[in-house]
């Protein structure tokens, strides 16, 4: 039964991910072989990607030695808020950012004010800067493991040798930063080679498109199926590459166990260090939370007064949002379960699902859907079935991530005991596994629910003219300036996608102690 | 909650069943038409008093991205009638093979002979760059002089937007072969690039940008609708591109005769009447009330330019191609 399920879970992956690639490839004109505006894509997303991950990477490193080093009030918070940008619908983010560094933006205002140019955020700039805004917290969290994962003894030992703070780096953070970092740097290079909604809005035209947008313009613009299939194929090649590369960077860390005392810093007690964490860490709050309050600040006036489509479009997501949930429960289950019985050859296998949804991209997969489907059934009526199961499947990995070491542990724990009681199927499953895998199932829901909520991706491409998801809706508002509504929206977005995700996760939390 | 449910898909159920005999006709178009300050609301109120029927605008992107929208859909598509594309498109929607005749015939007042079967004209403009009188006192007068100056403009994006596209042939008519180095050096001008029109001339109206690609027609709105004479068109010596912009039927509409009788309500008073004080264009044929005082006072071309649509079409991909690879670096 397991087994079935799992089989046909893995069979959709497969269909989604590497038959929307073989329609692609069926389609390509390379006819005029690749043209020059397709290698300026290709540049550009390199080059965009490269920027993101390394400025993202950089500015990690003072932040997360900044965090692990000092205590203060709020720091649980500040941890809580760096995993936020995750579930942050892209273009809430675009919005708030725009509002700040925006031509009519804060920054813009108060330059003009004392008398020099608004900055140009179009193009380039506002790309890497929305990048390293979303994914500067992701890699600020993986160095911060990093820097929690030096047992305290290591501190120890220092601090009785007399290192000073250059020493400590020398000797015992920077090979673990070494171990690190290339992970991290990767994993974000990884996400932004996909990126379509930041270069859409900021791009500012064809100096900054990515090959992602430029599949959306040959598409929704031009209608040129054979150049939007030659690009899909030029992405998903790219996105196998890095993932390839991804799947071989990763590299355990190893500093030898420790007892996990809570580590104390002996070194970097000097006012100066002191004064120079406060500095970053204020900066980086600032950085990562003013956009939002400005999200909060401009949304709230107009939001009594959205015209009810704004509020359809929000119904329609929140239902879109809630069919992830579940098709993503009914994939990623089965895979986690059979992955969780067996050696870890399956094991692999599952991480290969992964890695196959993170490198295909929303507009490959779009495309190539639109390609498979339009000879027999209408797109535009399954826009929105087909964005239920996008979402679903490209939050496969980071669930099944969730769920089998959760799962793993439960069959090693209670399995024998289940099967000398034969306890099987649905009575395993809802006796065993489900109370004890809640707490992950709840976490997985609710990132599925506000991925899906905020997405801005397969949509786009075959979403109805007359009933749009909130992002589309917001993004036409945008398009059409009405920007009190747009930040209205903007603001209701926000709302949801954390209400949804607050609601699973919390859902898999309640009567823990029980 | 269940019954809930119930009671609403009843509820969805006798709307529809109420509304069943009353035809609807479905017009795409682009945003800025079915604004509450765009031709929309009139044009909309006027024919469902005579039609008897349910006339249903969809905003689907700005013009150029109209016709894209109509071959994604195919043969499926629910439009009846798409009206938002102009001469410069129209060769390339006649070739979709998507669209039937109009059948309309009229005294038109357009600066070019009209014959085309398939695509009725409704209105028709100059583009040109629009400036505000207070924050730039002498605009450049030629693509060379705002491409030396810092002036900095917003344009639409050719692929997706009609005016886009216009200016993309505009700058083609006049300079020919030379057209790829003056977008080089226009390059520098461009703030950014904006899917459709209305994002830009927003932009431009919140003093983002000095000058934004628009019409010699859009002063009027805020001569008339404003009382505002700050905004003006900047003339350029040598002269501005036409555009005339154009609906038509689809072969597929479920409504053949109510789209016929769209079409020419096109044509008539009713229609064209309302046309300059909303959509801010030279209506296709003028009423008999005549044009709005404030449209005499608009910049006149020195010289009007326009390719045929067949020309246009032809030089489309070339031009499109040289402005990509312009605006890539």
């Amino acid at each position: 039964m397991i087994r079935l399920a799992s089989a046909a879970s893995f069979a959709l992956v497969l269909v989604l991910s590497l038959g929307t690639m073989c329609a692609v490839a069926l389609r390509a004109d390379f006819v005029a072989g690749i043209e020059a505006s397709d290698w300026a894509a290709l540049k550009f997303t390199i080059t965009q990607a490269l920027f993101s991950s390394v400025f993202s990477c950089v500015l990690a490193v003072p932040v997360a030695r900044a965090i692990a080093r000092r205590r203060f009030p709020g720091r649980s918070f500040l941890i809580t808020i760096l995993g936020a940008p995750f579930i942050l619908p892209t273009i809430v983010a675009i919005t708030g950012l725009l509002s700040i560094y925006g031509p009519a933006g804060l920054l813009g205002r108060v330059a003009s004010f004392a008398g020099f140019a608004a900055p140009q955020v179009y193009g380039l700039p506002g790309v890497v800067l929305a990048h390293v805004f979303l994914n500067l917290p992701l890699a600020t969290r993986l160095v911060l493991q990093g820097w929690l994962a030096i047992p305290s003894e290591r501190l120890q030992t220092a601090a009785s040798l007399g290192f000073r703070p250059f020493d400590l780096f020398v000797h015992v953070e920077w090979p673990m930063l070494r171990q690190v970092l290339p992970g991290a740097h990767v994993v974000i290079f990884l996400v932004c080679l996909s990126s379509f909604a930041v270069a859409l809005i900021m791009g500012g035209g064809p100096r900054a498109t990515t090959v992602e947008l430029a599949i959306y313009q040959s598409f929704m613009f031009e209608f040129d199926l054979g150049r939007a299939a030659r690009l899909a194929l030029l992405q998903f090649i790219l996105g196998i590459i890095a993932a390839v590369v991804a799947w071989r960077l990763v590299l355990p860390a190893d500093f030898g166990a420790g007892l996990d005392r809570p580590p104390e810093r002996w070194d970097s007690q000097g006012l100066g260090h002191k004064l120079l964490d406060w500095l970053v860490i204020a900066a980086v709050s600032t950085f990562l939370l003013l956009p939002m309050a400005m999200v909060i600040v401009d949304g709230l006036d107009a939001i009594g007064q959205l015209p009810t489509s704004v509020f359809e479009a929000a119904l329609r997501s929140v239902l879109v949002s809630l069919a992830s949930v579940l098709l993503m429960l009914l994939l990623a289950l089965p895979i986690a379960i059979a992955v969780s019985r067996t050696s870890l050859a399956s094991a692999a296998l599952a991480e290969g699902v992964g890695l196959l949804m993170i490198s295909a991209s929303p507009m490959v997969l779009g495309l190539g859907l639109y390609l498979l489907v339009f000879p027999y059934l209408d797109p535009v009526m399954l826009a929105l079935a087909v964005t239920a199961l996008v979402n679903a499947a490209t939050s496969l990995p980071f669930a099944l991530r969730a769920l089998i070491p959760a799962l793993r542990e439960i069959e090693a724990n209670f399995g024998p005991l289940a099967d000398s009681l034969n306890v099987t199927g649905v009575a395993r499953f809802r006796m065993l596994v489900f109370p004890r895998a809640r707490r992950s199932m709840g976490f997985a829901m609710g990132l599925t629910a506000a991925l899906s909520m905020g997405d801005l991706g397969v949509i786009v491409l075959f979403g109805s003219t007359d009933s749009p998801t909130l992002p589309l809706m917001l993004y036409r508002l945008m398009g059409a300036y009405r920007i009190e509504q747009a930040g209205s929206a903007a603001l209701l977005l926000l709302l949801l996608s954390l209400f949804l995700f607050w609601l699973f996760d919390r859902g898999g939390r309640v009567n823990a102690a029980t | 909650m269940k019954s809930f449910f119930i009671a609403t898909v009843l509820a969805a159920g006798c709307t529809a069943f109420a509304s069943a005999d009353q035809p609807v006709l479905t017009v795409y178009t682009y945003d800025s038409f079915v604004t509450e300050w765009g031709p929309g609301p009139a044009v909309e109120g006027a024919f469902e008093d005579a039609c008897e029927c349910d006339l249903k605008f969809v905003a689907a992107g700005d013009g150029a991205a109209l016709l894209a929208r109509i071959q994604i859909e195919g043969e499926r598509t629910r439009a009846d009638v798409v009206l938002g594309l102009d001469t410069n498109l129209t060769a390339r929607a006649a070739a979709t093979q998507m669209f039937a005749p109009h059948g309309v015939s009229a005294d038109w007042d357009l600066p070019i002979g009209w014959d085309d079967p398939l695509f009725l004209p409704y209105d028709w403009g100059y583009f040109a760059f629009v400036y505000d009188t207070r924050r730039l006192a002498s605009p450049p007068d030629s693509f060379g002089a705002l491409a030396q100056s810092n002036t900095s403009i917003v344009i639409q994006d050719p692929r997706s937007s009609t005016p886009g596209l216009g200016l993309l042939l505009w700058v083609r008519h006049v300079h020919g072969d030379e057209a790829a180095s003056v977008w080089k050096e226009l390059s520098d001008n461009i703030v950014t690039v904006t899917a459709g029109w209305s994002e830009a001339y927003g932009m431009f109206l919140d003093e983002h940008v000095d000058m934004v690609l628009s019409y010699t027609t859009s002063p009027a709105y805020h001569l008339i609708a404003e009382g505002d004479e700050t905004k003006k068109a900047a003339a350029f010596v040598e002269g501005h591109y036409m555009q005339v912009e154009v609906a038509a039927k689809l072969k597929t509409t479920d409504q053949p005769e109510l789209a016929d009788r769209f079409l020419e309500f096109i044509a008539s008073d009713e229609f064209q009447a309302v046309i300059p004080t909303t959509n801010w264009m030279y209506p296709a044929r003028i009423p008999a009330v005549g044009l709005p005082a404030g449209f005499d006072n608009l910049v006149q071309p020195s010289t009007s330019r326009l390719y045929s649509s067949r020309e246009a079409a032809e030089i489309r991909d070339v031009a499109l191609a040289e402005w990509l690879e312009a605006l890539s670096k």
